[in-house]
């Protein structure tokens, strides 16, 4: 195996670090410690944004990383932060699958990215094209731990973990997507943390706690 | 490819003859024991050992036939009118030789000391089924057509389910013997269709026409599949291993060594004879059956292994996970060999059949420890056991050495099979099919699980059993083992050592089954007789010899260092345990609380039924019992299935006689108006 | 190999058996001085070692040999893989004898030793300590397999010298694969070496003990063998975790006077980062409940096996 460059290399590992860094979320218990993670795994997304700016020369994606430093390293985790003191929300209670048979399926679902990827990666002429399997387990894997979790806290970090997955692989398939589809995306995130940060106080309010598992009582009965 | 080699063919064949006449030798013991079947001294201090003699012999001689690499052909004029017996010796088969005359020897003089009186059968008899027993697996290894070799796997089956029911009288065990004749035959079944498929319409049942058939790729794989699942009931394969957990308790403990060590190891003779030389050049994705079902059957069970509180189910299971090792390298060999990667191929070839003979081994000296624990103290529960390393201290030594080695310690034997498998793993590189690629890494992390978890067991397994205190007052009547016992209990430790030491010598005599099989031998990288390197070009290796030395060495000088600077006396008191005094031996770990955290972290697996005390319960009693959820998933839909077909059937018995005389008409009819049609 | 290998060999040996307390030690200064106490001295642990060997032995009545042997085959194992491990330079006589396999192999002998003597007076607590240290090994042993297994495919041996030599050598930036195992490393480290989500070297609470467990039962001479071992054990992990992820300043190729001097100080500089993190890893953690370990490990279980897969895919 020839040795690949240095920019190469790094940027390999900002990407297994983001795989990592969704197992990490996977695994964890505590909000805290939750949203924590994902400031991590923003800045892991900036500084791939950068490295990939400078690679590249693509001078859109300088601005992409510095979006991406602001909205997800400290707005939304500062909101997130706030959220979680106001409600009172530090720990998730047992997920519903214990964690090593969380993290089982998630084995199994980056083997399934990876064979999926495969014939974009073949496609793709980028750089960074490798990537996309990881892009696509992150995604994955953030839709996995919105199934098992029982808070909506939880859930909103997921979701949010999704988008990185999204930008991440837009970026390595096509280096980034048109500024204006980033901006808007980063708009709508922003409004939907807002959003769902009312929405919480609502549900606060009407069952006492945060726990979905009491929305399920909302359904119909026959 | 490899069918272009021309073995020599020796003018004489006489190794093979002189194989065959030893198995007459084992045949004609067998019949002298009936001459005074009553008599203990007869059988137990003259027949077995004699019989152990012709073992070694006949380990000797195929040794000589693997060394020198060549092929023995014989045809005796005995069987049916065209198709007389076809014998053949040829490197695959020496190998099995080797391992079934070596092993039998220490069971064997073993099995002298052991039979008594009063064991059910008598003596004189057992001694005819055990000795039939080795003659039949003797003929599996050397017969070259169906016909002896279904014969021989018949009378090899037969005369081990007898040696099973030797307490015929105990219910439990004539159960077990019935599930064990039941495996056996839907085994027996497949290989007829087997045999059947690969004679590929040209009628011809030796060996020899079947190499030179040409399948179509889908018959090929039906008769791949039909041996897997025929061999894989004898292996005792996951889901087909049912029965293993349940003979091996019920026999009497050198029959259980023996079909644990040997017998089972015919089946992967068999699986490799079909797979590997019948069929000629394998299509690379048979392999993955094995390889699956092997990774499988390790996991499985070593997990049932570590919570057994039966010492010989216990390792029934056990070897139910080596089965699994030993599959999973012909799986490997099988997807390398089909890939074109002969070298590889050759290599999980190597840590196959290496594993084999460890397991013949350290299985069967495991096996006899508990038979002399169980004639000590009468008992196989390992509740009831304990601190027996104080009144048998040659079982428990010697015992120990086997332990460790299936254990997978370095520089004992096991390690060597493992550290062979593992390499073939690692060196995989790139296979051409991306999705294998990502199997193996799997595969490897499920080997290793395996081999961790193996060392639970034999921790649990020992520590129970031989160390602590003794968990009943009539334990201390406990007696060590006679001098027979004592001397094939050294035989298979001293083969456990000598195969972990000297690796490199036996590799070499297994050049000969490689380059048989895969027409490629694994190279030696070092001139070093010492030096195990088996991969060219990759700077690995591993130095036994050196490794012991290093050891004792390092120990040795610890030792006498303390000596030395020691100057204080050493003192014999009570234990200690934290002061709190009041010590009994109830207070020890059981064998359900060592397998608590198993149970707990698999709980999927198992079917557990607990009986749990009540707070206010004057005489607390605590009960678990684990079932295999295969038997309800598995093989009860199917006995229900069976029975309801019997059922259906059985609406055509009426009782009168002129309705059979009806079926019998109709039947008549049928047949005339096919006849015309036709 | 001439002269000068051997002679290094010994020295490593001789290095590491002296070191180990001392490594002990410093771990425990660091973390006293993150909790705000007074940190004890640095010698402490040669202290007790002196203290151990001039008492009277006592040995529990329903021992057996195999109790008085294992302390010194525990010991033994240790001190020899202390010469495996290419912890100075990586053209050593003895690193030919095992590789990486074959030392794991040696902990797990250490391990079996030490489980068997511990159930072999059948206390209560022997046999507790026995099965949960078990619990850790089978958790922990295939781990670490499979993260010696990823930088074994990347630098295509099982050979420790020659994962050195490859890793020193070129590749600035942190392997894809690598990254997960390291991870799963440090997990495995803190486990196998009790020390704290895991097990607690300061307590004698039966609900937390495992390691401590074990050796209840060994008074002078022999605990203070178990006691030794199990710091150059630390000791050991440590220095496999520099051969994988932070070789820099081993000796590759023939040592040395030179190649000596630059080893040398060099080990001592990560021996006193490691011990710095270790004691910063200790502090911010809580120990965890037994049944929550089997959940610690098997997470670095998966770790490393995604490590191993992570570096097939992206290697395609």
């Amino acid at each position: 195996m020839s040795p690949l460059p240095l920019g190469q290399q790094l940027l390999d590992t900002c990407a297994a670090l983001l795989l990592l860094l969704s197992f990490a979320m996977l695994s964890q218990r505590r909000v805290v410690a939750l949203v924590n993670l994902y400031a991590l795994q923003g800045a892991v997304l900036a500084a791939a944004t950068l490295l990939l700016a400078w690679r590249t020369g693509e001078d859109h994606l300088y601005v992409s990383a510095a979006l991406t430093l602001v909205l997800k390293v400290a707005l939304l985790p500062w909101l997130l932060h706030r959220l979680i003191r106001r409600l009172q929300v530090y720990r998730d209670t047992e997920p519903l699958l214990n964690v090593s048979g969380t993290m089982l399926v998630g084995l199994v679902i980056v083997v399934f990215a990876f064979s999926l990827a495969q014939p974009i990666t073949r496609l793709a002429s980028t750089a960074t094209r490798s990537a996309i399997g990881i892009a696509l387990a992150v995604v994955l894997l953030a839709f996995l731990m919105m199934i098992t979790r029982r808070k909506a806290m939880s859930q909103v970090v997921g979701f949010l973990s999704m988008e990185n997955g999204v930008l991440f692989g837009a970026m390595s398939a096509s280096y980034g997507m048109p500024m204006v589809v980033e901006l808007g995306i980063a708009l709508d995130v922003l409004v939907a943390v807002l959003v769902l940060g009312v929405f919480f106080f609502q549900i606060r309010e009407r069952f006492d706690s945060l726990d979905l598992h009491h929305l399920e009582s909302l359904k119909e009965h026959e | 490819m490899h069918r272009s080699v021309h073995p020599v063919v020796s003018q004489f064949p006489m190794l093979l003859v002189g194989c065959v006449a030893l198995l007459l030798g084992w045949t004609v013991i067998g019949l002298a024991g009936l001459v005074r079947p009553r008599s203990v001294l007869l059988t137990g201090r003259l027949l077995f050992p004699l019989g152990a003699l012709l073992g070694l012999a006949l380990a000797v001689l195929a040794g000589a036939s693997l060394l020198g690499g060549g092929v023995e052909r014989l045809v005796l004029p005995v069987g049916l009118p065209n198709l007389p017996m076809h014998l053949r010796l040829d490197p695959l088969s020496s190998i099995f030789l080797v391992l079934l005359g070596a092993s039998s020897f220490g069971i064997s003089l073993f099995a002298g000391g052991y039979f008594r009186v009063g064991e059910g059968t008598a003596p004189g008899l057992l001694c005819l089924q055990y000795h039939l027993f080795l003659a039949a697996m003797g003929l599996v290894l050397i017969a070259d057509d169906a016909y002896s070799f279904l014969v021989a796997w018949e009378v090899m089956a037969l005369s081990s389910y007898f040696l099973v029911t030797t307490q015929h009288r105990i219910p439990e065990i004539r159960r077990a013997g019935f599930i064990y004749l039941l495996m056996a035959h839907v085994g027996a079944i497949c290989l007829l269709l087997c045999f059947g498929v690969l004679q590929g319409g040209s009628w011809l049942f030796t060996f020899h026409a079947m190499r030179a058939a040409h399948l179509s790729l889908g018959w090929a794989t039906a008769a791949f599949g039909l041996a897997l699942v025929g061999f894989g009931a004898k292996a005792g394969l996951v889901p087909l291993h049912v029965w293993l957990p349940e003979a091996h308790p019920a026999a009497p403990s050198p029959v259980s060594a023996l079909m644990s060590g040997v017998m089972l190891k015919t089946a992967v003779y068999g699986m490799l004879r079909v797979g590997l030389d019948l069929l000629g050049r394998p299509v690379w994705w048979w392999g993955l059956a094995p390889l699956i079902l092997g990774l499988l059957t390790i996991v499985y069970g070593v997990l049932f292994a570590a919570v057994q509180t039966d010492m010989k189910r216990l390792l029934a299971y056990s070897s139910v996970e080596n089965i699994g090792i030993v599959f999973t390298g012909i799986g490997l060999t099988i997807v390398f060999a089909g890939s074109g990667l002969h070298v590889l191929a050759a290599l999980a070839l190597l840590a196959t059949l290496y594993h084999c003979l460890n397991h013949a081994f350290m299985k069967s000296l495991l096996f006899l420890g508990t038979g002399s624990v169980l004639h000590a103290t009468g008992e196989r529960n390992l509740g009831r056991l304990g601190g027996l390393i104080h009144r048998m201290p040659w079982v428990a030594w010697l015992t120990l050495i086997g332990v460790l080695a299936i254990a997978g310690l370095p520089p004992l034997n096991g390690f060597v099979s493992e550290w062979l498998l593992l390499q073939s793993f690692l060196f995989t590189g790139h296979l051409p099919h991306a999705f294998v690629n990502l199997l193996i890494p799997m595969g490897m992390a499920l080997v290793v699980l395996g081999a961790a978890l193996a060392g639970y067991v034999m921790v649990k397994f020992y520590g129970v059993i031989f160390l602590g205190q003794p968990r009943e007052a009539s334990l201390a009547r406990a007696h060590d083992c006679g001098w027979l016992e004592r001397i094939g209990l050294t035989w298979l430790a001293l083969g456990c050592v000598a195969l972990g030491l000297f690796p490199l010598q036996v590799i070499r005599a297994l050049g000969a089954v490689t380059h048989q099989l895969i027409g490629a031998v694994v190279p030696q990288a070092s001139s070093h007789w010492w030096l195990l390197a088996p991969v060219p070009g990759r700077p690995v290796s591993y130095e036994p010899l050196v490794f012991l030395t290093a050891t004792l060495a390092v120990v040795l000088m610890t030792v006498f260092a303390v000596r030395l600077t020691y100057r204080q006396r050493v003192r014999r008191g009570p234990a200690w345990d934290c002061g709190a005094g009041g010590l009994t031996a109830r207070m020890q770990d059981t064998a359900e609380g060592f397998g608590q955290p198993i149970r707990h972290l698999f709980q999927p697996f198992f079917e557990i039924e607990r009986e749990l005390p009540e707070p206010t319960d004057r005489a607390p009693r605590y009960r678990i019992a684990v079932r295999e959820r295969i038997w309800r998933l598995v093989y009860e839909p199917i006995v229900g299935a069976v029975e309801g077909l019997a059922n259906t059937a059985a609406r055509l018995q009426r009782g009168r006689i002129s309705v059979y005389l009806l079926y019998s008409f109709v039947t008549l009819l049928v047949l005339l108006a096919v006849a015309l049609l036709k | 190999m001439s002269a000068i290998d051997w002679i290094t060999q010994v020295l490593e040996v001789v290095a590491a058996v002296a070191a180990a307390p001392a490594f002990l030690g410093w771990l425990n200064q660091c973390r006293a001085w993150l909790q705000n106490r007074r940190a004890p001295s640095l010698w402490l642990p040669y202290r007790n070692l002196r203290k151990l060997f001039h008492k009277e032995a006592v040995i529990a009545e329903g021992a057996s040999p195999l109790f008085r042997i294992a302390p010194y085959v525990v010991f033994g194992t240790m001190v020899l893989a202390a010469g495996i491990i290419p912890s100075m330079g990586t053209r050593l006589p003895l690193v030919g004898s095992a590789d990486a396999i074959a030392l794991v192999g040696l902990f797990a002998a250490a391990r079996m030793f030490m489980t068997l003597a511990a159930m072999d007076v059948g206390t209560a607590f022997g046999t507790l300590g026995a099965r949960r240290e078990m619990m850790v090994g089978f958790l922990a042993e295939p781990a670490l397999l499979m993260v010696i297994f990823v930088a074994s495919q990347i630098s295509s041996s099982t050979a420790l010298p020659v994962i050195t030599d490859h890793l020193a050598s070129g590749r600035l930036g942190l392997s894809p694969g690598l990254a997960f195992s390291a991870v799963a490393f440090i997990l495995v480290l803190l486990a196998e070496n009790a020390r704290i989500p895991v097990d607690n070297p300061a307590t004698h609470l039966e609900l937390t003990m495992i390691h401590e467990a074990m050796v209840l039962e060994y008074s002078a001479r022999h605990l203070a063998l178990m006691e030794w071992a199990a710091q150059l054990k630390l000791f050991n992990y440590v220095c496999i975790g520099f051969a994988l992820f932070l070789p820099w300043g081993v000796a590759t190729g023939h040592i040395g006077p030179m190649g000596l001097a630059v080893a040398i100080p060099a080990l001592a500089i990560k021996l006193a980062v490691a011990g710095a993190g270790l004691a910063l890893i200790e502090t911010l953690s809580a120990k965890m409940r037994v049944m929550r370990i089997p959940e610690f490990l098997g997470t670095a279980f998966l770790f490393a096996v995604l490590g191993l897969l992570v570096h097939v895919l992206l290697g395609t």
